[in-house]
């Protein structure tokens, strides 16, 4: 019970929360090993906006095979950005990123399989939901006969396989989002990047899923870079959170959810649970009055 | 157990319209003849529909005339506008330089520029189809321009994790976005093709050129019947609706299973 005894203690910072983690992790399975090989490292990478604001300080970051890691923060911390440097959907100002000790042209190689999942389901409403699924596989040029069993096999996998027919507008919006998951898995990555992607949906949808999403990491030992705003998503998926901070975005505290897998219900309505949201409340808090432009600047 | 026909949405939608129609024309009919006004000033529907009927091989012949152009204009507005919005979304060089051209084309009158081209170019029917295209292209240029544009950023990115080339992002992506805009230009732009060739066929007529349903109504006005004049636009109304359902139903045959929001 090493999370309860701290509940009494001072809060702990980023190294302390670290050690304490890495000794109790001796105790218990917890997933991954401290020393797993690097899956994306993130190497002082900084972003500087046209109109001169820092996006992000330089930042470093290293998420290791088998993670479940979590970004969270205040808005305009930079999250979204980080992830979307990690996608190569953007390229940082100053600093680099290797992919799996590699540049970006080697993602996409036999285990270096990366996936995104966005905010949105981003589906296109001009295909039927096997389509949508399909389409990293059409991309990639592979043939419908190989493509079609992995598509029903990925919808089944959330729950979808009924309705590969459908047009997403046929389709609730927590559907939708697993179809954008099926769609992220189809290629079996080995990293799946998710920018808040149950953001927009309800409390009861949102744990559902929540739930899947921690199982399927746990079966196909997915690597998971995680956006989200929610304290209670954070602590019940991750291994890993990290706090950031605005102004400039940079990382704040980080927290490990020292907690075996595979998480249920009853890791929800555990004590536990409730120790490490609190904790993890009070870094968010600190990470706020650290990003207020009034106290930054005075302290600049 | 088969509901009333009153009850039926299709008759509800199409109920109103209808009374409206009936009761206008009639209204019209009485006053024209309860008042005794003279068919030469302005005639009752009656004697526009005999008109019709008794002028019906010439005006038939006009009318093909006048689609003929129309929907020659409207092709050629369809191909050319489609190729010119592809080359502006290639490069935003090719749209800087070219889209004041474009506006250029829109906002002359093609009153003004008829005359010309009529002189120019010695094939009546030629220069009718030109004059009718230009009135007819801007639509689908600057339509097909913006639909070819707006995608959605967030496939856009989808499309890039992936690693799509620019190949597969145009047919896989942008030509699906693009199309709600296109059928929307394609509605207009069947109208203003019509347009187009009346006028030009106006400006080619006073010209002593004849051709299609305007020069019909030019005779008809130099003659005073106007009830030929009546009967003439009301086939060049008809036409036009025709057009627009046409183009209507095919957005709608095109588009129907996506849900797009767009569809008329």
């Amino acid at each position: 019970m090493a999370a309860l005894a701290q509940s009494s203690r001072p809060l702990a910072y980023p190294r302390e929360v670290q050690a304490e983690a890495a000794a109790s992790a001796a105790e218990r399975l917890v997933r991954p090993a401290a020393n797993a090989a690097p899956a994306i490292e993130i190497l002082s990478a900084e972003k500087v906006f046209a109109d001169g604001t820092r996006g992000l300080a330089p930042v470093d970051l290293t998420v290791r095979e088998g993670e479940f890691l979590s970004l969270i923060g205040p808005s305009g911390c930079g999250k979204s950005t980080l992830l979307s440097l990690v996608a190569n959907l953007n390229e940082p100002s100053d600093g680099r990123l290797l992919w799996w000790r590699g540049g970006f042209d080697g993602v996409g190689a036999e285990g270096r399989r990366m996936s995104v999942v966005f905010q949105d389901a981003t589906l296109m409403p001009w295909l039927r939901i096997a389509s949508n699924v399909r389409l990293p596989l059409d991309l990639a040029g592979v043939r419908r006969a190989e493509s079609a069993p992995r598509v029903q096999a990925a919808l089944e996998g959330v729950g979808l396989g009924e309705k590969g027919r459908s047009y997403p507008r046929q389709l609730s919006g927590g559907m939708r989002m697993r179809a954008a998951i099926a769609r992220g898995l189809v290629t079996e990555p080995n990293l799946l990047l998710m920018d808040e992607p149950f953001g927009a949906l309800d409390e009861f949808t949102r744990n559902k899923l929540d739930a899947d999403l921690v199982d399927l990491w746990w079966r196909r030992s997915l690597t998971v870079l995680f956006v989200t705003h929610s304290i209670y998503e954070a602590v019940f998926l991750s291994t890993r959170i990290v706090v950031m901070a605005a102004r400039p975005g940079r990382i704040f505290a980080e927290l490990t959810i020292d907690e075996p897998h595979p998480r249920g219900d009853a890791f929800r309505r555990s004590p536990r649970f409730a120790e490490y949201c609190q904790r993890l409340s009070a870094l968010l808090t600190e990470a706020s009055l650290a990003s207020d432009p009034a106290t930054t600047e005075a302290g600049a | 157990m088969k509901r009333p026909l009153i009850r039926d949405s299709r008759v509800q939608a199409a109920l109103p319209p209808l009374v409206v129609g009936v009761a206008v024309l009639s209204l019209w009919e009485g006053a024209c003849r309860g008042f005794a006004i003279p068919e030469y000033l302005f005639p009752a529907p009656s004697v526009i529909a005999a008109s019709l009927v008794q002028n019906g091989p010439d005006l038939l012949r006009a009318l093909w005339s006048t689609m003929r152009v129309t929907l020659i204009a409207f092709a050629l507005s369809t191909v050319l506008g489609t190729l010119v919005a592809f080359l502006f979304v290639q490069s935003r060089f090719i749209e800087r330089g070219f889209f004041p051209y474009a506006v250029m084309l829109q906002v002359t009158p093609v009153v003004a520029v008829a005359p010309l081209i009529i002189i120019l170019v010695r094939d009546t029917q030629v220069a009718l189809v030109i004059c009718a295209t230009i009135i007819a292209i801007f639509p689908m240029i600057s339509n097909t321009t913006v639909g070819l544009r707006s995608v959605d950023p967030g496939l856009a990115n989808l499309m890039r994790v992936y690693r799509a080339s620019r190949m597969q992002t145009l047919l896989r992506l942008r030509i699906p976005s693009a199309l709600g805009y296109f059928f929307a230009g394609l509605r207009i732009s069947s109208g203003l093709a019509l347009i187009g060739a009346v006028v030009a066929e106006f400006v080619a007529g006073t010209g002593g050129r004849s051709a299609g349903l305007a020069y019909e109504i030019l005779q008809a006005g130099f003659q005073l019947d106007i009830p030929r004049m009546f009967a003439a636009l009301s086939l060049i109304t008809a036409a036009g609706i025709l057009l627009f359902l046409a183009m209507s139903g095919l957005s709608r045959l095109a588009l129907g299973s996506w849900g797009d929001p767009e569809r008329v």
